[in-house]
């Protein structure tokens, strides 16, 4: 029986906490008395037979006919899939994509249903390699449609294929993929690591032009969103739901699969494994292993440290497979999402601690930069409650994590210049959004490269900065800890070289003697913040 | 009187080449330059008269002469030994305050009838230059007869003579033969523009007077400048620069700008319609090339050496690359007044002795890196540092 999520009250006895620190750790002790940690649950037991839950979903699926029974000769059918920004890290061999994508072409084969296509529904995220493809619905499935130009990426540029569906009561523009809208039936297959994806937001999002995204990605969106892991008092999920009855008007029948995973991420071998055990249980095997790998990171390149971590696959486990109309299916999928990541806790805190690792959503086999650590850390775990905040208003958030000023020159082209140019200009999201985002959005360059190579969209990294717009104005201030001093500083917050000169600077903010308490995330863990 | 004098030794010269390549400003210490007591100079002409500085700056040109690695194009249009100096400002015998227009046109030479481009005023492009009863110069500062503003005393033309107002201060008048370069530069731009983008490469002094210049003649819209260091950045922005980006940056800002697409090997595909380089380096002029806009111009104002570039973009998108050498007496007396406008004064951080001038040349060469502009001899009393 896997122990749950839990609040550690620390005292004097507590041993010092692990913090991810970009491709590195450190060891932080915390004041007694006055910190505590919260703890992800251990991972849920996985389902013994995955194949068979994934028929027996399609099958019996909610509040819509079994999947066979929607497949016939002659129609059109698409297959959307989730992109390379989930899970993290990268799920191990075989991706539950490519087991799902699997029993839906079986049946679709079974039924004599030969006009099929997939779609990687990534939104104005970066396209996908071939590797990346074939690593999400395997190779079998790569090399049956890749080569007919029956796999390919969602192109969010595409005005020839792009269909403008109307608009919402709210007059947000529905524009998604034409041969998604334009087919009898849509298969999207999810991954949802946390309660915000999934929903509406697969189809919505995943498989719409920067024409309709801009209306919920946005700094306006996203400060009502509190927050955006919470489905119920999300902005931008309110905006997505409402997106999503303008595409079930339009007459674009979707049917949804979702699938969760376990916290699973870092496996039973060392020295990866002792990342998930809490501190005072590691043995001398795990303490011994622990420094190891922190000795041998030290006497690597950067470069080599980052091929290391990225090529870590996850050995989650299946928890889930649930399929049918959007609606219901997501109800479910956000209960077993929550059953893994929610921890009871009681009451703000004036500092919030987290250490982020060398991953997000946006640097899977790439570069964790500056303006991704902001996004990560103001945007994503942040937003990691239900509730309220975990830190109070006014209140400080300290991270760990190196900040290198280091970008991928493939992948975030218009980062770069978002660094270089916006930032130094204002670190306003609303001033950011009226001044400079149409500039980017619009440039052809990063629509070329956006198109044809593998960048992110020319206005992604202003989504990343909106994504923290929330914190921000809620937040007295932000510390990162260990950071290139002068990347810290464009993004407009404090650098500090040790936790405790941090905690000095809180201070200055919060007063004397605060309450601390650390996100102790990943594995992935979600406060329910009474 | 006292004098740094630049004489013709070969194998000093080599040693100032590999010292200054070594460290910047290097050469003075090795090289052909040396404090001197000499004569005092013979008035070319009646008419000539007598300047006896008070500021003489160092400029870009002195110290690739002194570091060594000026171009050879410039040996028969200087004569040896010759008094550096041509950033002056000083007081005749009778007592007035005046800036040295220092460009030796035909009517300094003695030259009669004067050449079609001296009698249209443009004494910049003189098409006598080296000839007549003067040893060649190209500049007071680059000839034997005429000394230089490295001392305690010069001759000069009365056509290079421009008083100057009780109320502007030395220091804001040696800045105005410098800024004199950069207002001829943005009048030259201005007769092309009004440009909707400028880029003005170097934020040195010469291309922090640019973009003043370039402001107050009205040669376009939006501006953005490279900057090395800190604070050139803020005085860029002073100065008129919209915007201001270390050097690496610019080629992405411009495309970002212009929505340019970006060819293998930066080049791109289209820029800002004049780069004003006021650097002069193989690397500036090479940026210039890939950032201006088919059929743009560059406007190379910081000066050049033997330099190799690639011209094939310059071939294949009919862009221009324009030189900018000096100025006219009408730029200078515009200068003067721009000057007082800017209070250009604050751009002199530090003063020497010309018994300090190793330290002085190190200082000038090191300029940037070390928080300052311009660097300046004081003639008038004993030195002070201020940076």
């Amino acid at each position: 029986m896997p122990r749950p999520g839990f609040v550690l009250d620390v005292d004097k006895s507590t041993p010092p906490i692990l913090f991810h620190h970009g491709e590195g750790f450190r060891l932080e002790k915390l004041p007694a008395d006055r910190s505590r940690v919260i703890y992800p649950g251990e991972p849920l037991d996985a389902l013994d037979d995955v194949e068979a839950e994934i028929q027996a979903a399609l099958l019996n699926p909610l509040e819509m006919d079994p999947l066979p029974e929607l497949l016939n000769p002659g129609m059109k059918l698409t297959i959307a899939f989730d992109d390379v920004s989930l899970p993290l890290p990268p799920m191990k061999r075989p991706d539950i994509r490519q087991r799902v994508i699997e029993a839906v072409l079986d049946m679709a084969a079974a039924a004599g249903v030969d006009d099929v296509h997939l779609i990687a529904a990534l939104a104005l995220h970066r396209r996908m390699t071939e590797d990346e493809l074939r690593h999400a619905v395997g190779d079998r499935v790569y090399d049956a449609f890749a080569p007919q130009g029956a796999l390919y990426n969602h192109d969010a540029e595409d005005p020839d294929n792009l269909a403008y569906l109307g608009e919402t009561k709210h007059g947000e523009e529905v524009e998604i993929n034409k041969r998604a809208a334009e087919s009898d039936l849509l298969v999207y297959v999810n991954i949802n690591i946390v309660s915000m994806d999934g929903g509406h937001k697969s189809t919505a999002t995943g498989l719409a032009s920067y024409r309709a995204i801009k209306h919920h990605h946005n700094v306006h969106t996203m400060e009502h969103s509190k927050s955006f892991m919470d489905r119920h008092n999300s902005e931008l999920h309110h905006s997505n739901w409402r997106m999503g009855k303008v595409i079930a008007d339009a007459g674009v029948k979707v049917f949804q699969i979702e699938t969760t995973i376990n916290n699973d991420t870092f496996g039973d071998a060392l020295p990866m494994s002792v990342l998930a055990k809490r501190e005072w249980e590691w043995t001398a095997k795990d303490r011994v292993s622990f420094i190891g790998m922190q000795q041998g990171l030290k006497r690597i390149s950067g470069s080599t440290r980052r091929k290391i971590f990225q090529a870590h696959r996850a050995p989650y486990g299946v928890t889930s497979v649930t399929a049918g109309a959007i609606e219901p299916v997501h109800e479910r999928t956000l209960q077993h999402c929550f059953d893994q990541h929610l921890v009871e806790v009681e009451g703000q805190t004036d500092i919030l601690t987290m250490g982020l690792p060398y991953i997000c959503p946006y640097n899977v086999n790439s570069i964790m930069n500056p303006i991704l650590v902001m996004c990560l850390g103001l945007g994503y775990f942040f937003n990691m409650y239900r509730g309220k905040p975990l830190v109070r208003e006014g209140g400080v958030l300290i991270m760990t994590h190196p900040t290198p000023w280091e970008f991928h020159p493939v992948h975030h082209p218009s980062y770069i210049d978002f660094f270089e140019q916006v930032l130094a200009d204002t670190t306003d999201p609303k001033e950011i959004e009226q001044k400079w985002e149409k500039q980017f959005a619009e440039d052809e360059w990063y629509r070329h490269l956006y198109r044809t190579s593998y960048a992110y969209h020319g206005v992604h990294p202003f989504y990343m900065w909106y994504w923290g717009s929330h914190a921000l104005k809620h937040l007295g201030r932000v510390i990162i800890v260990g950071g290139d001093k002068r990347a810290v500083h464009r993004l407009g917050f404090k650098a500090a070289s040790t936790l405790n000169d941090a905690f000095e600077m809180a201070e200055d903010v919060v007063g004397r003697h605060p309450t601390i308490t650390h996100l102790k995330n990943p594995p992935i863990v979600m406060a329910d913040v009474k | 009187m006292r004098a740094l004098q630049f004489r013709r030794k070969p194998g000093k010269y080599v040693a100032a080449g590999v010292a200054g390549r070594i460290a910047a400003g290097k050469g003075a210490s090795v090289g052909p330059l040396k404090l001197v007591d000499l004569d005092d100079l013979k008035l070319p002409g009646d008419d000539w008269v007598r300047l006896r500085p008070r500021l003489a700056g160092i400029c870009g040109s002195d110290l690739a002469t002194i570091d060594g690695h000026s171009s050879r194009y410039f040996e028969p249009i200087v004569s040896f030994p010759f008094t550096p100096g041509h950033e002056v400002v000083g007081d005749l015998e009778d007592g007035t305050r005046a800036v040295l227009i220092p460009v030796l046109s035909c009517v300094t030479r003695g030259i009669d009838p004067v050449c079609s481009a001296c009698a249209a005023g443009r004494t910049n492009l003189c098409g006598r230059i080296a000839f007549g009863h003067l040893e060649p110069g190209l500049q007071s500062g680059f000839c034997e007869d005429t000394g230089g503003g490295w001392s305690a005393e010069m001759v000069a033309h009365p056509s290079q003579i421009l008083p100057i107002p009780d109320d502007l201060s030395d220091e804001a008048a040696v800045m105005v033969e410098p800024l004199a370069c950069a207002v001829h530069a943005a009048r030259k731009a201005a007769a092309r523009g009004p440009h909707q983008r400028i880029a003005v490469i170097g934020s040195g002094t010469l291309g922090l007077l640019t973009l003043a210049a370039l402001r107050s003649e009205g040669a376009g819209g939006s501006i953005v400048a490279t900057a090395k260091y800190p604070h050139q950045h803020v005085l860029a922005r002073g100065l008129g620069a919209d915007q201001v980006v270390s050097p690496r940056v610019l080629p992405r800002l411009v495309r970002s700008l212009t929505g340019a697409f970006v060819l293998d090997g930066g080049q791109l595909t289209d820029g800002v319609e004049l780069v004003v380089d006021c650097v002069g380096t193989e690397a500036s002029l090479t940026q210039a090339l890939q950032v201006v806009a088919p059929g743009g111009q560059i406007l190379v104002v910081g000066m050049p050496g033997h330099t190799h570039l690639d011209l094939t973009s310059l071939w294949h998108r009919e862009s221009t690359i324009t030189g900018c050498y000096a100025y006219t007496r009408a730029d200078f007396e515009r200068a003067l007044e721009l000057g007082q406008e800017h209070d250009l004064g604050r751009l002199v951080s530090a003063t020497y002795p010309l018994a300090r001038y190793e330290e002085a040349i190190e200082h000038a060469a090191n300029a940037g890196m070390r928080g300052a502009v311009k660097i300046a001899f004081d003639l008038r009393k004993p030195a002070k540092t201020r940076r």
